[in-house]
């Protein structure tokens, strides 16, 4: 469905996305992940046509950026980050503006907006200026802009930015329900957002792409080693530390704090295998008092950290 | 073409919702109407003269101000984003907004037809000069906002497109009274250059193609200037 290629982008000597690729699937939906100045925003605006690539290419359904911008654009919808809207038109006569430069024929248009309405939220402030509107409502206008055309590609930059928890789930529910037969962009810096909605994860770092793939295979790509966490009480650190390294896949034992009630170990394992039951063995032949023991999860979080903060 | 038709009959009626429309109009009619009654008793002719000789300067004050907030106002708060990733070309942008503003200055010219109307009940009226310097007032008016609108694409500080504009517009007016400074040799060019010439000639009655011809180019030169500021910025 898209297909990008070597994508390069130079605000004069600044480069801004550097050589990247990727490919798109129909009916995926695509999250973008970056800190913030990572490039995320303009590689969106470079595949909406907005702004001109430095190097590189850009096909979208087999048809090059280059040579079929009006074309490409028909079949995009694009929602800008805080979406920048005209703040002295009225909501309802703005949609009725996008309608038109839609091209939609004219006996669809109300019922297009007024179904769009229902779906974003957005009935009660239809004869309100869109300068009045909260963020949240501007958004949905927003939103109701990108999908007036009902396009396949929907790309949308940080959608749920300025929204309270009642409107992001409701609007993860309409992309989720979208994506189901359109493809989907969303860049956003949510990590819990990306993993909640998005089919497939793209992580960007200072413009190159650092990670690519389902949540499931980046914590797979991310994680090399398990890591276990113990509280005890009753116990000393050294009888702690020669019983447990005694196992088989155990790498290291570390004290975090020792009190004279409490002590807090990390235990450092392969990842090949569980040993959650072998600890637990030993503790009970032990008669220590066991207050806390869990296994640290690889969350996208981490992932995350660890892929943008090491360059 | 549909495109422009669309972006045309927004930018139109964005003039009066918001209030710079009746502002504008209001102002001018204001100014042509002061000065061109204060004078015209004491003349005592029966023809408009006096308001086509003034219009060209108050032109170059008033359409820098409609013109100001076409390109820079998107560019500033960011709605460009939104327009041109919208299957519109830059062309059809630059093209709507200019009609836009063609038509506000329509809209401002026909409250002053009152004058023509009043002066035709005192006096003897010779309706030609008066039917052409309408015609150029338009022809002056768009030429005056292609160069607004170049002005406008140049930068997102509507006050700085509304300077340029106007020095720009005040200069095309005032270089054919200049051209002592000039040598012999480039007087011909820069007395061609000059829009105040060419407008009083089409305000005598007399339509030339070398006129027309002229605010047809000056409405090439800036939406063309237009364009290519615009492209740069991507």
């Amino acid at each position: 469905m898209i297909h990008v290629e070597n994508l390069t982008k130079y605000y004069a000597h600044l480069c801004a996305v550097d050589q990247i690729n990727f490919d798109i699937q129909k009916g995926e939906i695509l999250g973008l992940l970056g800190p913030n100045g990572a490039g995320k925003t303009t590689t969106l605006r470079m595949l909406t046509g907005y702004l001109q690539p430095s190097s590189g290419s850009i096909n979208i359904k087999g048809l090059s950026i280059d040579k079929h911008v009006l074309k490409i654009k028909k079949l995009l919808g694009y929602l800008p980050e805080s979406a920048p809207l005209y703040h002295d038109m009225l909501v309802f006569d703005y949609l009725k503006y996008v309608a038109a430069i839609r091209e939609i024929d004219s006996d669809q248009k109300l019922p297009r907006i007024r179904q769009l309405a229902d779906l974003c939220g957005i009935n009660e402030v239809m004869s309100k200026p869109i300068g009045e509107l909260s963020k949240g409502y501007k958004q949905r206008v927003g939103l109701a802009h990108a999908m007036m055309s009902d396009p396949e590609v929907l790309v949308l930059d940080e959608p749920t930015s300025g929204l309270d928890p009642n409107q992001i789930v409701e609007i993860r529910k309409i992309i989720k329900e979208i994506g189901k037969e359109k493809t989907i962009i969303i860049s956003t810096h949510i990590l819990s957002e990306a993993e909640a909605t998005c089919d497939r994860i793209v992580i960007i770092n200072q413009g190159k792409i650092v990670a690519d793939g389902s949540t499931e295979t980046l914590k797979q790509f991310a994680s090399g080693k398990n890591i276990m966490h113990l509280c005890l009480q009753n116990a000393d650190f050294k009888t702690v530390e020669t019983n447990l390294s005694k196992l088989d896949g155990v790498e290291s034992v570390t004290r975090i704090t020792e009190t004279d009630s409490e002590l807090d170990v990390r235990l450092t394992c392969q990842s090949a295998g569980d040993l959650r039951p072998d600890v637990y063995r030993i503790i009970k032949d032990t008669d220590w008092i066991l207050l806390d023991f869990h296994q640290e999860t690889q969350t996208l979080e981490n992932i995350f950290r660890k892929l943008t903060k090491e360059s | 073409m549909r495109q422009v038709a669309h972006i045309f009959r927004k930018e139109f009626s964005a003039y009066f919702i918001s209030p710079i429309a009746y502002i504008v109009i209001s102002i001018f009619l204001l100014v042509t109407g002061w000065f061109f009654f204060a004078t015209f008793f004491l003349f005592n002719q029966a023809n408009l003269r006096t308001f086509y000789t003034l219009l060209p300067v108050v032109f170059a004050f008033v359409i820098p101000a409609i013109t100001m907030r076409l390109i820079s106002e998107e560019l500033n708060i960011g709605s460009d984003e939104i327009l041109l990733t919208m299957p519109v070309t830059y062309g059809d942008v630059i093209l709507g907004k200019f009609l836009a503003s063609v038509a506000l200055i329509m809209a401002m010219l026909i409250p002053t037809l009152a004058y023509p109307l009043t002066v035709s009940f005192m006096g003897q009226l010779d309706w030609g000069p008066v039917v052409g310097g309408y015609v150029g007032a338009v022809f002056l008016g768009a030429a005056f906002s292609a160069v607004g609108l170049f002005a406008s694409a140049l930068t997102r500080n509507q006050i700085i497109a509304f300077i340029i504009g106007l020095a720009i517009c005040f200069t095309l007016t005032l270089i054919d009274k200049m051209l002592f400074f000039l040598p012999q040799s480039l007087l011909g060019v820069f007395s061609y250059l000059g829009a105040d010439v060419h407008f009083q000639n089409i305000a005598k009655g007399i339509i030339d193609s070398r006129d027309i011809l002229y605010f047809i180019s000056v409405c090439f030169v800036g939406l063309f200037g237009a364009h290519i500021a615009l492209n740069q910025k991507y």
